[in-house]
């Protein structure tokens, strides 16, 4: 028996996380079935539980289906440049130290056009959290091949399969000095907001990769059914292997995809080692810009 | 207001034009900048980067100047003066995210040492030719503003204005300097904070909830709030109305971009500045800005010795133009000489703002040294004929 749902009724109750959203840019653009609701969900849910003063988070995007997160969000939303999220949040963070600065963007975002930023800001350690839809194709131009499209998968640029190595995420962040490392699906909402809940109390440079179906592009395009077929699939091929190796990680062509938490460590952050070496070097002649922000009149 | 003084170094000073740049930037309260080295650009950020550490600033060297620059939009957004520092091939990186600056109006300063181009060209050697690009090196409509300074004095007071005129139109200023005046030694005097003007960022005093980013009700300029005080607001690069999100129409393409433009056009006489020198009652006018100035001058001398009535028009503010001033004079003298190290960029503004009521005549020179005097002279006496 099925029951039926009083669109007036579901108008007049407020969805939990709604206090979180720009409920006025509602309904968002996103198509059926596509992951990122679901991560927003479990960012909102996260920022909830923790207590976190909104006030003064940052979220920042960059260009793409993803990159339309930050315009969701109510908070102080960035939505940049094509793979410049990463500089930009760098900026607004070492410009007032105190903001909890967050970086939602996509897979061709951070790591196809951004890929430079990403690898230096994590070797600078910078006190950015990363959150990395990873859709494996370029969803708002139309299904082109990414840095993260799986061997053989076709995209709508290599229409008779990929034969580009991809990424492997977790290893190219690990590898480059993130201090913290994670990697769900959009299926897995309780650990994903766990891993969003420890990586909002960390510092340093955090990143989570989510893994999320785009039905539109790439499962069209690769016949893999419908984005519930796909929650199927990671249902079924997801492995959690928490602290994998993350050479271990690549994902293959509807093969497992490794899940789980890989890194969490704790190394002082750009600011921290830039205080630290100028007390050390000039002493009392320092001054730090003041976490509140630097030199504002009036 | 008066400036800071704990970024203010009072004296008289025997400084290059890149470190007087540096010295301006930290006198107007500039707190942050990110930077990618550059000849003849880098010494600007190797003096701040030697300073900021005493003075409550953050610098930060960037992996590029793609990131350099977003990075001062995205500092600039917490309320703090910030600062990038280029030279030709970084300047064409950097335009991506000063369109960016633009669309989200965000007040900061690029400082752009001209050398030979294009491509690596002369990396140590003078160039004025990103004269253009600094006004149209972005995609879209925009209008922006540029100073171009002649002395390493200049290159002190002009990046303090050049700050003061970012915050005023909450619009990236360039900062068009050329290698000689940013290797150029000379003295510099920096007067105590107390007689220094600056511009502050000016925060909004609208309450959060009653708080639209982009309403100017009737104003050009929007109110500012910065990140961290509570008024979550939201900001982007796509065409937006005033609640700062996207709209993807051609009426809100027309509200939005219209008041980008005419935030400068309708403000060109207060932002305009030039160095008029006997222009009135000349036959000649030559026109010029950065080191082709001072070499113009003795040119000008020369022609006057010969009894030629010449006068010149030095710009300052480079964009917007001082197309008014330009179009009176096209109505009194012969004709106009534009001496800059290029194949032809101001001169178009001059030509176009002449509008056939007098003659203009270019002299170009490709970069790498300045003019010779007597090719400038040549073109006066030939204007004069």
């Amino acid at each position: 028996m099925s029951t039926t749902v009083d669109p007036n009724q579901v108008a007049v109750d407020e969805h939990p996380v709604s206090p979180f959203l720009r409920m006025d840019r509602i309904p968002h653009i996103w198509c059926p079935t596509c992951g990122i609701g679901t991560v927003v969900k479990c960012f909102a849910t996260a920022l909830d539980e923790t207590g976190v003063d909104l006030d003064k988070t940052s979220i920042v995007s960059g260009i793409g289906c993803t990159g339309r997160v930050a315009g969701y969000m109510k908070l102080d939303a960035f939505h940049t440049t094509h793979g410049r999220a990463i500089p930009f949040a760098t900026g607004l963070k070492l410009g007032r130290p105190e903001l909890l600065v967050t970086v939602f963007s996509g897979d061709g975002d951070l790591v196809g056009i951004g890929g430079n930023h990403f690898i230096h800001a994590a070797r600078r350690n910078m006190d950015l959290m990363i959150i990395l839809v990873n859709n494996f194709i370029y969803g708002m131009t139309g299904g082109q091949n990414a840095p993260t499209t799986p061997l053989k998968a076709r995209s709508s640029t290599m229409p008779f399969g990929n034969f580009e190595r991809p990424f492997n995420l977790p290893h190219l962040a690990a590898s480059c000095g993130a201090t913290y490392v994670a990697r769900w699906t959009c299926l897995h909402i309780r650990r994903l907001t766990k891993s969003f809940k420890e990586a909002i109390r960390r510092k340093g440079f955090r990143f989570i990769e989510v893994i999320a179906p785009c039905s539109t592009l790439y499962a069209r395009l690769n016949k893999l059914g419908t984005g519930f077929n796909l929650m199927q699939f990671y249902h079924d091929n997801a492995e959690i292997r928490p602290d994998a190796d993350t050479r271990d990680v690549d994902i293959e062509f509807q093969d497992n995809i490794i899940c789980g938490k890989f890194v969490d460590e704790e190394r002082p952050t750009f600011t921290e080692m830039m205080n630290e070496h100028y007390q050390q070097k000039l002493g009392d002649k320092y001054v730090p810009l003041p976490p509140e922000g630097g030199l504002l009149h009036e | 207001m008066k400036a800071d003084p704990t970024g203010v170094l009072t004296g008289a000073h025997y400084l290059d034009g890149d470190f007087a740049c540096g010295e301006g930037a930290m006198a107007a309260g500039c707190r942050f900048t990110a930077g990618y080295p550059i000849t003849p650009s880098t010494e600007v950020v190797e003096r701040i980067s030697r300073r900021f550490p005493m003075i409550g600033g953050t610098f930060i060297q960037m992996e590029d100047e793609l990131a350099s620059m977003a990075a001062i939009v995205g500092a600039s957004w917490t309320g703090i003066k910030a600062l990038t520092v280029t030279s030709g091939p970084g300047f064409s990186l950097m335009m991506e995210n000063i369109g960016l600056a633009v669309m989200m109006e965000t007040p900061c300063v690029v400082v752009n040492v001209q050398r030979g181009g294009p491509s690596t060209g002369l990396p140590t050697m003078v160039g004025q030719a990103d004269m253009m690009q600094a006004r149209w090196g972005s995609h879209g409509d925009y209008e922006l503003i540029a100073l171009s300074p002649q002395s390493p004095q200049e290159a002190f007071d002009l990046t303090i204005a050049a700050f003061n005129l970012a915050e005023e139109y909450r619009v990236p200023v360039m900062f068009m300097m050329d290698e000689c005046v940013g290797h150029m030694t000379e003295k510099v005097v920096i007067p105590p904070a107390d007689e220094i003007e600056i511009v502050p960022r000016r925060l909004t005093a609208i309450p959060p909830k009653e708080y639209l980013p982009y309403r100017v009700e009737g104003k050009l300029i929007p109110e500012f709030a910065r990140a961290g005080d509570g008024y979550r607001f939201h900001t982007t690069g796509l065409t937006h109305d005033e609640r700062g999100y996207p709209v993807m129409s051609a009426e809100c393409q027309e509200v939005c971009v219209r008041r980008l433009v005419e935030k400068i056009k309708r403000n060109t006489d207060r932002i305009v500045r030039f160095d008029e020198e006997n222009a009135d009652g000349a036959d000649v006018v030559v026109v010029t800005y950065g080191i082709t100035a001072r070499v113009a001058r003795m040119a000008i001398d020369l022609a006057r010795k010969m009894n030629i009535k010449v006068g010149s028009i030095r710009l300052i503010v480079v964009w917007p133009f001082p197309e008014k001033r330009i179009r009176e004079l096209a109505g009194k003298v012969k004709a106009f000489v534009v001496p800059e190290i290029n194949y032809g960029q101001m001169v178009l503004e001059v030509e176009r703002c002449a509008a056939g009521q007098a003659a203009t005549i270019h002299v170009p020179h490709g970069g790498g040294g300045v003019h010779d005097p007597n090719a400038i002279c040549e073109a006066i006496l030939e204007a004069a004929k």
